[in-house]
């Protein structure tokens, strides 16, 4: 069947198999090359492999909770929106997640996600206090920090490659409410932008949406917003009842293809400055429930249509503190140049990393997508090498096109990578599209 | 209030394993009887974690168990009883093979028939319950493709139609579930059309709102009605010369 990532580019026919038990995983494992797959939302190849795409998600059973130490144990089918959705109302929030809940607890491993408080809290490996990891030969084994650490720090953004991601032990954070309390600040130009955020070190969540269509004086416009776990006491009235219930939200749905050409310089330019003023107009103080802070597109089913049949391209880096406010100039000019507009450009501050191949490091990561064609992907190149001039590096979940080369020249961790898959015959038996792309 | 537990027969299956979570997200407790009950483990906590319901296991045996002694040994007499039990076999194996069509026709009609028929004594005693049997359009009518299962199904279909006319008037729900196509590991591999297939957790939704709507026959994809309405209806002279 037809699979594809969350950018819907490349698209490639794949055998899907959907084991539901560690016997049946196993034997697809001994059955030739494979890779995992979790609930689809990294935005390439990165979980396609035409020999045998595994599908994770009937292992999803929670398997144990440990109030006192807020430790859930579960398969790694597991969706983090399934985790909140059974331990948000009793006072349990995910320490970290992306911007989308449908994302599973394998595939938030593999890929080490970050979320909009990567500065105080670090990645997703920063709460997994261990996984379980299936091997070439069959066997399962439990990695940690202590216990088969090289396994543990290769797994956490290995993107797959280290073996099958089984089961996880995660922790969670106690909050006493389901509601986030916003502050939002609207920025004129990219270095207000900055140190709005540098500010910003004691939210707990902080990240900047920015115009990336505006030149000049006002480039790098932005509205920043800084969030925090409300608790109990300083909610209204109405929300303190109950505060771990927030109202239902109604779900939109994207049910066909846009047409390509609806999305030009033109309604980006129009969307964007729009959305500026709006949000510079609200801003302020307001309470936010955690679906429409945390999630505000996955209330619209299926956005990724909205790009058309084409699908998009996903491109983000992270720039290191020293060079991130030239490197990210560059950037802007170049897409501005470029009139490729894109409605969703993040910027958000990175604190220290530590991992052997995850994608975090302090600084800025810069996040941006666009629809396939010609001229982006030229674009994209650009951006490329503006990260390497840059000392930055990519984002492997977000990756769909980039070059084995310009992996390598934007990352030295590779080699020490790939002397860990030839161990243990990893590189013969976890493959995915974009493995075979970047040689890795 | 506190609602009834949901004891789910062959709840190994897909359909069964899907039927629990859906009653207990509504919040019932859960009772999974399947053979090799301790091999559920994972399953079991999964439920009583997400839906912080009470889910236990019980060894269950359908074509070795005597229903009442087993019911008698359960620790508390559940107000919903699903039984999904059933074993499709190969029919080209069914028709030479005799000890293998008796296992299809008891798994699918005598067990299923037996231990429904147990809980509903108990079910009228105590003035409560609900009897929910998974039938099959399989059973409207015969096919060369898979009659003996077909003709198990469709015994136990008109066991559920005897018993729901029987215990009319009596506070007793009987309901009878269609389900059609079903992605399940049964039909894996199989071609199936997707606008006649549903997933497990639709026919583990379209029960639990049949159970709370004292429902009394469910297909759970409508289009199955008309689809086996024309079945039935074609003059067995054509029929028979069909290859469905």
């Amino acid at each position: 069947m037809n699979v594809e990532g969350w950018g819907r580019f490349p698209r490639r026919d794949c055998r899907v198999t959907g084991p539901r038990s560690e016997d049946e995983l196993r034997a697809q494992v001994s059955g030739g090359p494979l890779i995992a797959r979790g609930n689809g939302r990294a935005y390439g190849d990165s979980a396609q492999n035409p020999a045998n795409t595994v599908d994770m998600r009937r292992l999803n059973r929670m398997l144990a909770f440990d109030p006192e130490a807020g430790q859930l144990t579960a398969e790694a089918g597991v969706l983090l929106g399934d985790v909140i959705d059974a331990f948000l109302p009793r006072g349990w929030f995910p320490w970290v997640t992306p911007g989308t809940k449908y994302v599973t607890l394998g595939g938030a491993i593999a890929a080490d996600v970050h979320g909009k408080n990567h500065r105080r809290n670090g990645s997703f490996r920063s709460f997994v206090d261990w996984i379980d990891v299936m091997g070439a030969d069959g066997q399962v084994r439990r990695c940690s920090r202590a216990e088969n650490p090289e396994l543990f720090d290769f797994t956490l953004g290995g993107m797959g490659l280290t073996g099958v991601i089984l089961r996880t032990a995660i922790r969670l954070r106690p909050v006493e409410s389901a509601w986030i309390r916003q502050t939002a600040i609207a920025a004129p130009d990219l270095a207000t932008a900055m140190e709005a955020l540098e500010a910003g070190s004691d939210a707990a969540y902080a990240v900047a949406w920015i115009d990336c269509l505006c030149t000049g004086k006002s480039m790098g416009r932005s509205l920043i917003t800084l969030g925090e776990h409300a608790t109990r006491a300083e909610l209204p009235d109405a929300k303190r009842a109950d505060p771990l219930r927030t109202p239902p939200k109604r779900k939109l749905t994207m049910p066909l293809d846009a047409p390509s050409f609806t999305i030009n310089g033109l309604s980006v330019r129009a969307f964007n400055a729009l959305y500026y003023r709006k949000g510079a107009w609200a801003s302020g103080v307001d309470y936010v429930d955690w679906d429409t802070y945390f999630y505000p597109l996955d209330a619209i089913l299926h956005w990724n249509r909205m790009y058309g049949r084409k699908g998009f391209a996903q491109f983000q880096c992270a720039l290191p503190l020293a060079s991130a406010r030239e490197g990210l100039e560059a950037m802007l000019r170049a897409i501005s140049g470029a009139r490729q507009g894109s409605f969703l450009t993040v910027l958000k501050r990175l604190g220290p990393q530590e991992s052997a191949f995850s994608f975090p490091m302090e600084g800025y990561t810069l996040a941006i997508d666009f629809p396939v064609n010609p001229k982006s992907l030229r674009l994209l190149t650009e951006l490329d090498a503006i990260t390497i001039a840059h000392g930055g590096r990519f984002y492997l979940a977000k990756d769909s096109r980039m070059t084995a080369e310009t992996l390598r020249r934007s990352d030295p961790r590779v080699d020490r990578f790939l002397a860990m898959r030839a161990d243990a015959g990893r590189s013969g038996a976890f493959i995915s599209g974009q493995s075979e792309r970047l040689s890795l | 209030m506190t609602k009834p537990p949901v004891l789910i027969l062959g709840g190994r299956s897909d359909m069964g394993l899907a039927i629990a979570r859906r009653f207990a997200a509504a919040g019932h407790p859960i009772q999974l009887a399947a053979r090799g009950a301790q091999g559920l483990e994972a399953d079991r906590a999964d439920i009583a974690l997400r839906h912080g319901v009470a889910a236990t296991l019980h060894e269950y045996d359908a074509l070795k168990d005597a229903p009442d002694a087993w019911i008698d040994a359960l620790p508390n007499l559940p107000g919903v009883v699903v039984c999904a039990i059933g074993y499709m076999g190969d029919q080209p194996t069914s028709e030479v093979d005799q000890v293998q069509a008796a296992i299809v026709l008891r798994s699918n009609f005598e067990a299923p028939a037996l231990i429904l028929a147990a809980f509903a004594n108990r079910f009228v005693a105590r003035g409560s319950g609900a009897l929910v049997g998974i039938s099959s359009v399989a059973g409207d009518r015969g096919r060369g493709s898979n009659y003996v299962y077909g003709s198990a199904k469709a015994g136990f279909t008109a066991f559920l139609s005897g018993l729901r006319n029987r215990l009319s008037g009596t506070p007793v729900q009987v309901l009878t579930v269609k389900p059609g196509f079903v992605a399940t590991r049964m039909t894996e591999g199989m071609k199936l059309s997707p606008a006649l297939t549903a997933q497990p957790a639709a026919v583990a939704a379209a029960i639990e709102k049949a159970v709370r709507r004292k429902r009394d026959v469910i297909y759970v994809k409508p289009v199955w009605a008309l689809v086996m309405l024309i079945i039935t209806h074609l003059p067995e002279a054509v029929f028979k010369r069909t290859r469905l």
